[in-house]
């Protein structure tokens, strides 16, 4: 034994320690893998041994590894051995890893439930404050229902640091066991108002997360807050009350004409830049819930944009940025006191920092007018130009297109400047926002008739320099641009100046490079510019030009028609198809113009994105019920719902090949060729079409040669949109002459001797007139559409949970008490219960009363079915609940027979406290609400009563009451029939008819879960 | 809440990383070089706050940072925490490591990453600000520390009993 501890104590001197470990790993810079790789070798010798020290020293290693990357979940069990050493450097040590790399999948995390447990119990507050803060970081759904009901009673520890570690870490249980906040949650209300300012912080920000998510549920807190803000010197408690008003007001806008006041004096009074930052948000957020009617608040405003400006003109950057955040919160609902600043703003956009500049971009989508449009969209211009990321580029062209987008192109004055704009855009590079350049342009084109003739030419000099603009194909975004001219030239090719032309341009050869859907838009626009050429041809009487045209469709099609794209090759055979007949006919001297372009025939519209869902569904139409039989399972999973339209899906997403080397290539291709050679019904390529199929070059295997020009390309002929501006001033300028020399006019007219006072002011926004007379196609909805708001919430959201209505709880329990079930599980060590037959429950329940907390129904049916082990306890879990279901249901049926209100005990009723009206609740929001001096305690305890007979029969079960009551007529008649000597078995018949009767009465599953057992039900003088 | 407290050097090499929710351990040494890429390549008087990386966050989320000397704090928060009062949360932090260590330097974090660890653990909480005093994390920790002490002289005099 000595020997072995000597030898132990030996080789622990040539362990490495952390700092040897780190001082190792500095020294191997070359080869770093290769000696972490030897030290995990080490650290495994080391778990194995039993000498505890050496185990967390290895630990304490591993928990640096992991930092490093290193995977160290294989150590999990060895991490929860040292967790649960004794000694306090051990335990740390443990749960610092623990904390590290522990998460819901660790299976070993089920181990510690008891450990955990025994340290939270325990007598050295920096063990249990170890425990909280590692489990803080670790804890699952099934520690958070085990562990609920003991942090619960730390968060009444004599320890303030106790307390406030508790108090935060209801947080993270709430989260992962959301049936624990009700129950916790008075207790938790108390804790605002602990003496520890530790401890009110904690709970102050517990309960603002939770807020934050779902304000309405704690309304009611409301007064305490308020109370809280006007007495608390703690900014940070400041910092979060501030922020929790904030989200409250929106919900109760008498909440924010309350705060005003305290708010702008905190404004006026404080030091701290960060208090007055959230002061001056959320007297936002609260003008914003007032918005209308308020005359008086005006001044609020000013104070605030005044403070920001200050915040703005700051040479800390960092309050310049807040500054700009915080402006554009007010830009939502007050843009004229905002515009007032536009210099300001427009000064931000010189920033060298991006996060400034990206917020003053944000800031300008709301200033601008359809004055400063085009001088704010030149400036934007400019810096496109200059930006040196692509992301921020992109971000500036987003914007652009935003701004000038914005409520209908509301503030486009001219759409051949837009157009201009939008053509100068697709010369960025790498942009990945081709598509939404292209969608701007067909949505202006479409909708905006004046511009079409503009449109067109500008889209066809961009398609005849397409091959300049989308060099690199693969990865430059910007060729969508393409997609969007050849639709539009196709579609209005009869404001084509030279529709051969393009026609040519749509038909290179490298137009096969394009990305497969752009292809598909080109075959098919080359088929509408086809008919326009034929027209114009044929008018001329000059047939040998129009069966060039047909010779040059027939000679460039083939190309598509071996696409790899399926779209592309049906449109395109299609179309060939088409041709060669036309073509015959042309050789027959057959005029067919009329007919080609009668394929073409007709208008689109636009219509609305939302169109399709708002069709309303006709009656008698079932959409779920089968046309046919449902085919078999295994097809319909196969099958995937497919776009009509496949524009979106492959935009980027280019067909993943599934990587084969050469040889099993090579062996396939030549066992498919056996198999076509002995297969008579094979019918065989004709070599000429194979040897074109090689030739032709095909997206995949053309070697592209990227093109990496430094320089922004210049596209000659393509517009300068700066020549805009100019026009439009000379215009408004020319505009306004006019209207002087009217008014002069008029005044001469009048003979009003009096001097001009006000046509000197600057123009408002009405006078503006738009160049061209815009005529905004509407997007059409289908005839009876259905005004339908379709924002669902992620469903997914984890806080959807604690959506729980907590209004009512504790003193206030009218509507709502606690039920049972909602008890927090509490872990029993009662086996004495076990045993005990129900005849003798009566003492239990004594002891119930005693025993407070340690008491819950749920458990006293689990100590019923024998004390487990605790580990296996969990595991058997589920199937026990399935069971306490049924007794559950049967006991609490036999409480409803008794006709007499059972008094609960004060000791049971430990969270489920006594209930009052919930009128008096809400009017005491209302009172608060509508008085101005704040009460200094709001919450007016209430009389205590004794808890309704049926309390855990809960309102969404009213329906089934009568149930009940026929249920309990039955019984009690039935009753009267067995003797109590004999009641006992009798009981158990009892309960087997009841069952039926629920059964029967099909209420049996609504009624599970709502339906649970008091303890004090199986009292035999009930009976 | 605060999703994760990131400390590296100007050579993006982690010091510390704490994680407020799971992620892979390759995932979170992307998010470390990820946002080190992002820090790193801002100038020294740019605000210290940026929109959060792809990797961690989202819209919701905010990196907000400082650099002192060789070493950046980032902590990576969502809207919930007020931008101000996490920069001066991480000023308290950097002044408790300071008075902890006896001028901090990044050879402390280096070597005594554990004991950064201990004393982050009595600010921050599961992702939530727990202690923003400085007096109090100091003696919170100097409490535990000294029972650590008085644990090893037990054990070393138990065995020199043997």
């Amino acid at each position: 034994m000595a020997l072995k501890i000597v030898k132990g104590s030996i080789d622990r001197m040539f362990d490495k320690n952390l700092q040897d470990l780190v001082r190792g790993i500095r020294n191997h810079k070359e080869d770093e893998a290769k000696y972490i790789s030897t030290c995990i070798d080490e650290i495994k010798q080391e778990l194995k041994q039993d000498n505890i020290a050496v185990k967390a020293n290895a630990v304490c290693k591993l928990t640096y590894l992991q930092m490093l990357g290193y995977d160290v979940s294989w150590a999990a069990f060895n991490i929860v051995e040292v967790m649960s050493s004794s000694k306090f450097t051990y335990k740390r040590i443990g749960y610092l890893a623990a904390s590290q790399c522990f998460h819901e999948s660790t299976d070993v995390i089920m181990l510690t439930t008891n450990q955990i447990r025994k340290d939270l119990s325990s007598p050295n507050q920096y063990d249990t404050g170890v425990a909280l803060t590692g489990l803080s970081c670790f804890v699952t759904p099934d520690l958070a229902r085990d562990l609920a009901n003991d942090i619960m009673t730390l968060m009444s520890h004599t320890k303030p640091y106790i307390r406030k570690k508790a108090v935060l870490i209801m947080y993270k249980v709430f989260l992962k066991y959301p049936e624990s906040l009700r129950p916790a949650f008075p207790r938790l209300k108390e804790k605002l108002e602990d003496p520890d300012p530790g401890v009110q912080s904690a709970a102050v920000n517990v309960i603002c997360e939770l807020a934050r998510r779902n304000p309405k549920n704690y309304l009611s807190l409301a007064p305490l807050f308020f109370k809280l803000m006007t007495s608390s010197t703690n900014n940070w408690v400041l910092i979060k009350i501030i922020k929790l008003f904030g989200a409250l007001t929106p919900l109760e806008p008498r909440l924010g004409k309350k705060l005003i006041e305290p708010l702008t004096n905190l404004i006026h009074s404080t030091s701290a830049m960060s208090l007055l930052y959230e002061c001056v948000n959320t007297v936002i957020a609260v003008l914003i819930s007032l918005s209308s009617g308020m005359p008086n608040h005006s001044a609020s405003i000013q104070l605030c944009v005044q403070k920001l400006r200050i915040l703005i003109e700051d040479s800390d950057q960092n309050l310049k940025y807040l500054g700009l955040l915080a402006m554009s919160k007010i830009l939502k609902t007050h843009p004229k006191s905002v515009q007032s600043h536009k210099d300001l703003i427009l000064q931000c956009l010189d920033d060298k920092d991006e996060s400034i500049r990206l917020r003053a971009l944000d800031l300008l989508y709301g200033m601008v007018s359809k004055k400063n449009l085009m001088e704010i969209v030149k400036k934007l211009m400019l810096h496109v130009d200059k930006a040196e990321g692509t992301t921020y580029r992109d971000e500036l062209l987003t914007k652009i297109i935003d701004i000038c987008s914005q409520s209908n192109y509301q503030y486009i004055t001219n759409f051949e400047w837009y157009i201009s704009i939008l053509v100068e855009l697709t010369r960025l590079e790498g942009t990945r926002h081709g598509h939404l350049i292209a969608s701007q342009m067909l949505d202006v084109a479409i909708r905006v008739k004046a511009i079409r003739a503009f449109a067109v030419a500008q889209m066809a000099t961009l398609l005849d320099n397409a091959h300049l603009l989308t060099g690199n194909m693969q990865r430059n975004g910007i060729c969508e641009v393409s997609y969007a001219a050849a639709w539009i030239c196709g579609e209005f090719s009869e404001h084509l100046e030279n529709p051969m032309q393009t026609l040519e341009a749509m038909l290179r050869p490298k137009v096969a490079t394009l990305p497969g859907h752009i292809q598909a838009v080109y075959v098919q626009n080359a088929a509408k510019l086809f008919a326009t050429v034929l027209k114009s041809q044929e008018g001329n009487t000059d047939s040998t030009a129009a069966q060039e045209t047909s010779q040059l469709m027939i000679e460039r099609l083939p190309l598509f028609v071996q696409s790899a794209n399926l779209e592309v090759q049906e449109r395109a055979s299609c179309i060939l198809q088409l041709v060669k007949y036309i073509q015959k006919l042309q050789q027959k001297d057959v005029e067919v113009a009329e007919e080609v372009s009668a394929l073409f025939a007709g208008e689109l519209n636009p219509v609305a994105p939302k169109a399709q869902k708002k069709v309303p569904v006709p009656e008698g139409l079932d959409l779920d019920a089968w046309i046919n039989e449902p085919p078999s399972e295994s097809e319909s999973e196969d099958e995937q719902p497919k776009a009509i339209f496949t524009k979106e899906e492959t935009k980027h997403s280019r067909p993943r090949h599934i990587e084969v080397d050469e040889k099993e290539l090579a062996r396939r291709r030549e066992a498919r060729k056996q198999e076509q050679a002995n297969n008579p019904f094979y019918i065989k390529a004709s070599p000429s079409s194979q040897k074109v199929y090689q030739d032709t070059p095909g997206v995949e295997h053309i070697p592209v040669v990227q093109i990496d020009l430094s320089v922004p390309l210049k596209v000659p002929g393509l517009p300068m949109s700066d020549q805009y501006v100019k026009l439009e001033e000379e215009r408004r300028q020319k505009e306004r002459a006019e209207k002087k020399k009217k008014e002069k006019k008029k005044r001469k007219e009048k003979r009003s001797g009096r001097g001009k006072k006000h046509d000197s002011g600057p123009e408002s926004e009405e006078d503006i007139t738009p160049a061209h007379m815009v005529d905004i196609v509407t997007e059409e909805m289908p005839e009876n559409a259905l005004p339908s708001d379709d924002d669902d919430k992620d469903p997914n959201d984890p806080h959807k949970a604690l959506d729980i209505d907590l209004d009512n709880l504790g003193e206030m329990a009218g509507r709502r008490p606690l039920a049972d079930s909602e008890k927090l599980p509490v872990r029993s060590h009662r086996a004495v219960e076990a045993a005990k037959s129900p005849g003798e429950d009566g003492d239990a329940e004594t002891v119930a009363t005693q025993q407070p907390k340690k008491k819950s129904g749920k458990d006293k049916r689990d100590d019923k079915k024998k004390d487990k082990d605790k580990e296996r306890k969990k595991s058997k879990d589920e199937k026990k609940k399935k069971k306490h279901k049924h007794e559950e249901k049967e006991e609490d049926l036999l409480r409803g027979e008794v006709h007499e209100p059972v008094v609960q005990s004060e000791g049971i009723s430990q969270v489920a406290e006594l209930p009052t009206s919930t009128s008096a609740e809400v009017s005491d929001l209302d009172f608060w609400l509508s008085n101005a001096p704040v009460p200094s305690n709001t919450q007016v305890e209430s009389p205590p009563l004794p808890l309704p007979l049926i309390s855990s029969v809960n309102t969404p079960l009213i329906h089934s009451m009568n149930y009940w009551s026929v249920i309990c007529c039955f019984f009690s008649r039935n009753l009267s029939l067995y003797c109590l000597p004999m009641w006992i078995s009798d009981l158990f018949f009892c309960l087997v008819l009841i069952f039926l009767t629920l059964v029967f009465f099909d209420t049996a599953s609504s009624l599970k879960g709502h339906i649970t057992l008091s303890s004090s039900i199986l009292q035999p003088s009930s009976v | 809440m605060i999703k994760a407290i990131l400390i590296f050097n100007n050579h993006g090499k982690p010091r510390l990383s704490k994680f407020y929710e799971h992620y892979s351990e390759d995932t979170e040494q992307q998010i470390i070089r990820e946002t080190f890429h992002l820090v790193s390549k801002r100038d020294e008087n740019v605000c210290n706050f940026l929109e959060g990386g792809m990797l961690i966050g989202g819209s919701d989320y905010k990196l907000i940072y400082r650099h002192y000397a060789t070493l950046y704090f980032v902590f990576c928060v969502d809207s919930s925490e007020s931008e101000l009062g996490i920069l001066d949360l991480i000023q308290v932090f950097v002044e408790t490591l300071d008075k902890c260590f006896e001028n901090v330097c990044e050879l402390d974090l280096i070597f005594h990453v554990d004991k950064v660890h201990n004393i982050l653990a009595e600010m921050v909480m599961g992702g939530m600000v727990l202690e923003t005093n400085m007096n109090e994390i100091i003696m919170q920790v100097d409490a535990q520390n000294k029972m650590e002490k008085s644990e090893t002289f037990i054990f070393q005099s138990t065995r020199q009993d043997r």
